[in-house]
């Protein structure tokens, strides 16, 4: 026997931001949550799951939050699709709205848009409990008849009133009507009231469901939101004529369409629901007060300097043991399966190749998460909305959005959270420049190859005797990619991704103590994110990489010298710790002799021509499809390639260098010279080298487009400064 | 009647006229900015060219040069 299946109720859960909307989802949904994705957008959807008294268990959507239905963007129109079940959206059941009592009447303009919408609809009360403490209250019971849906009390962060915003959910769910109050009110206009008929008659016949009232509020929210430039999705022709000719007519008589509508709601809410509600309360008067040092001139900067410093050394200092601990934890594990499998093949393959392309995505871990969890507090207490208020002068320069701050600050870490950040901003366009300059900022995989060929290459003290070159050659990576970063985002902004400077709207929450739940959350959820989409590209990558260096095997007669050594050890070596140490020499330069001619040794040779006029050779080539991967494992390739070893890291980092020194051209000049070294050290800079940023921005653009034109430029970029970088020397009289 | 950057820091003023391009006053409507709504200017910060208002209980900050499309009368308390 199979049971009927029936799908369950969806609840909705809408409102402003900032209005404590997430803290409720997770009082209602627990630890049930799922992060999906809109169909053909790239914005989060949050659905969990609550089990009702009455109704059992319901769906529940965190819809983004906004200040109103209206919408310009795709990003924007999810509102609208979701709660009214447009297009590939299912309708819910029931709406939740989220209501913040502090600010009443701006939060009741978003509730009457969808009380507009007859969907069945519950106000919870937000935040009373900051309206007590000033001795005000709130009377739920008056905004329950003016509006006539259940009002419930709620304080989210405390979970009081939640056990009854689900009985309310339960009695709504039952019967409907309770929560559909009808038309309470109306655009009163004559001249609007025609307005909208006509726009009526232009609705698609999708959106028409007989309920005039719903109809009349499409046509209000297509009057509002239809523009001549706007990005909407899914509009016909005939509507957009439609609401074109009307707005036409009205302001050739003088009127203002958007007025009217805005304000005769804003009138109606004034007249009936606002008045109590005037005075600001204690919360924004002590916030007001923070702010007079936050958002000062002087100490407002100062501050965001020491937090920012604070958050990266934190990112760094924090995730350090942890990215060591899952390392070697990848080592045990590899070892361990190396143990067990038979030595071949398969053992290289899982050991090398899926192992090894696990741990790559795994140490990104760390990183990401931490950065989330501190994103996370600074959003959840409200400092975020400052940061982009003290940025956006510097930024918009540059053509930047002021939140693209924080992503570019965070590619100091690694470009692939700074990407996901970026998230932060609502128009693509600001998204996409940002996403195309973060890689250029110096992440920390950069870092093991600046000290190696810094180190290699420049004396540790100048001439002048006390200034550390080699410290003043690092800061100065860091400034040149920042700069060339800035630069770019100049250039692209004026040319490839132009777009009209929108005005910045941005709303100052009063100050909150971040929630760890809500942090550890958000840590969590985009670390899963991660894992599962950019996870899988980075270790498809891994074990392509691994198979082009390791394949094919060394030839018999390439490897018979080795062999004929190795044989020969008894013999030449009495000392077996000596004997030891020569077999060790034997298998590094068989690793050497092996990646020289795999196919990533040939491709290096290929490659050649192409990079010699930067002053690289065959094996930098190597090298630099080895760090594809991920930039640091250059050092690892060129180690391997120059047959480096030694008792640990440090040591064959060390010998490296020695050994880079030492290398001769055919004619005896060095290869490596400080001019060659400059030379890969603003390649590694400017280049693309790191295909996970690419399988990243893949995911986050949702075309394939971006990231190559992303993978394309910069690596022109990093030629063409490579080139005249070397060139320029050599020209100059430099070798 | 002055722009809104004009008015003196901490002063109320009553909002006259909305300017500038349709996208930006829809939005400032929909945030409860109506001519006739009381608000008060929080603080105007040079350096960074932003202006913060407080109307309806709600803190919204504004760039200065965009906000000066604002026209407002101030109130004397």
């Amino acid at each position: 026997m199979s049971e009927p299946t029936s799908r369950l109720s969806l609840v909705a859960l809408a409102g402003n931001p900032n209005t404590g909307k997430t803290s409720l989802f997770n009082q209602l949904t627990g630890s049930d949550q799922r992060v999906g994705n809109y169909p053909g957008i790239t914005v989060d959807r949050h659905s969990g799951q609550v089990v009702l008294p009455k109704a059992g268990k319901v769906e529940v959507l965190d819809i983004p939050g906004n200040y109103s239905l209206s919408a310009r963007s795709a990003e924007e129109q999810i509102a609208i699709g979701a709660l009214a079940g447009l297009g590939p959206h299912t309708a819910p059941d029931l709406v939740v709205l989220v209501v913040d009592a502090s600010q009443l009447s701006r939060n009741l303009y978003l509730v009457l848009q969808v009380i507009e919408l007859e969907q069945p609809a519950v106000v919870a009360l937000n935040m009373v409990d900051m309206l007590d403490g000033d001795g005000r209250k709130v009377n739920a019971r008056a905004l329950e008849q003016a509006l006539g849906v259940p009002v419930v009390p709620t304080n989210a962060r405390a979970g009081t009133g939640v056990s009854e915003l689900k009985g309310a959910i339960d009695r709504v769910l039952a019967s409907p009507a309770k929560g559909t109050p009808g038309a309470r009110w109306a655009h009163e206009d004559p001249l609007l009231q025609a307005d909208l008929q006509a726009v009526v008659q232009a609705l698609p016949d999708t959106w028409k469901d007989g309920r005039a009232p719903r109809e009349l509020a499409f046509a209000a929210w297509a009057l509002l939101s239809l523009d001549e430039d706007d990005e909407l999705r899914g509009v016909p022709d005939s509507l957009r004529e439609a609401v074109a000719h009307r707005r036409r007519l009205a302001a050739g008589s003088g009127r203002d369409v958007d007025l009217e509508l805005i304000a005769s709601r804003y009138e109606w809410i004034d007249r009936h629901v606002a008045a109590a509600m005037r005075k600001p309360s204690s919360a924004s008067a002590w916030s007001e007060r923070v702010d007079g040092f936050l958002l000062h001139p002087m100490a407002g900067f100062a501050a965001l300097i020491l937090i920012m410093g604070f958050l990266f050394q934190t990112l760094f200092t924090w995730s350090e043991p942890l990215i060591n601990w899952i390392d070697g934890g990848i080592g045990n594990v590899g070892s361990w399966i190396g143990s067990v499998l038979p030595e071949g093949a398969l053992r290289a393959f899982v050991t090398e190749g899926l192992i090894a392309g696990t741990g790559a995505v795994l140490v990104f871990l760390p990183q990401i998460m931490l950065l989330f969890a501190l994103l996370g507090v600074m959003e959840d207490s409200g400092y975020m909305s400052r940061v982009a208020f003290l940025m956006d002068r510097i930024m918009r320069a540059v053509g930047l959005h002021g939140r693209a701050f924080i992503p570019m600050l965070s590619g100091y870490a690694c470009a692939i959270p700074a990407v996901m950040a970026t998230r932060t901003m609502e128009r693509r366009r600001d998204r996409l420049l940002t996403m195309m300059v973060v890689p250029l900022m110096s992440c920390a995989a950069r870092l093991p190859v600046y000290t190696l060929v810094i180190g290699a290459l420049f004396p540790v003290t100048g001439a002048t005797g006390w200034i550390d070159v080699q410290g003043l050659m690092l800061v100065g990576m860091y400034l040149f990619g920042t700069l060339i970063a800035l630069i770019a985002a100049g250039v692209l902004s004026r040319t490839l991704i132009q777009g009209p400077s929108v005005p910045l709207i941005l709303e100052l929450p009063p100050y909150r103590l971040p929630q760890a739940r809500v942090v550890a959350r958000m840590a969590f959820q985009k670390g899963k994110v991660f894992v599962t989409e950019a996870g899988t590209v980075i270790l498809a990558c891994t074990v392509a990489l691994w198979l082009l260096s390791d394949y094919p095997n060394l030839s018999e007669n390439r490897a018979a010298p080795l062999d004929a050594r190795v044989a020969a050890l008894e013999q030449t070596y009495l000392d077996p710790s000596e004997r030891e140490l020569a077999a060790k020499e034997i298998e590094r330069e068989r690793g050497a002799l092996q990646r020289e001619h795999s196919w990533a040794g040939k491709l290096g040779r290929t490659l050649e021509p192409a990079i010699a006029p930067l002053g690289f050779d065959w094996k930098i080539g190597v090298g630099l499809i080895g760090s594809l991967a991920a930039r640091e494992v250059f050092v690892a390739t060129m180690a391997v390639v120059y047959g480096a070893g030694g008792e640990d890291e440090g040591a064959a980092v060390a010998t490296l260098r020695k050994k880079m020194r030492d290398e001769k051209r055919e004619n005896g000049d060095p290869v490596y010279t400080p001019l060659v070294g400059l030379s890969l050290l603003v390649f590694f800079a400017l280049a693309c080298q790191c295909l996970s940023t690419v399988a990243v921005v893949k995911r986050e653009t949702r075309s394939w487009r971006w990231p190559l034109f992303m993978l394309g430029y910069m690596t022109a970029l990093a030629w063409i400064v490579s080139f005249a970088v070397y060139q320029g020397g050599l020209a100059l009289g430099f070798t | 009647m002055i722009a809104l950057p004009s008015l003196p820091p901490g002063a109320r003023g009553r909002l006259v006229s909305l300017g500038g391009e349709r996208a930006f006053r829809r939005r400032l409507m929909e945030l409860g900015l109506l001519p006739g709504t009381e608000l008060r200017l929080v603080r105007l910060v040079r350096v960074g060219g932003m202006v913060e208002v407080e109307v309806r209980g709600s803190h919204i900050s504004l760039r200065e040069s965009e906000a000066s499309k604002i026209e407002v009368e101030e109130l004397k308390s």
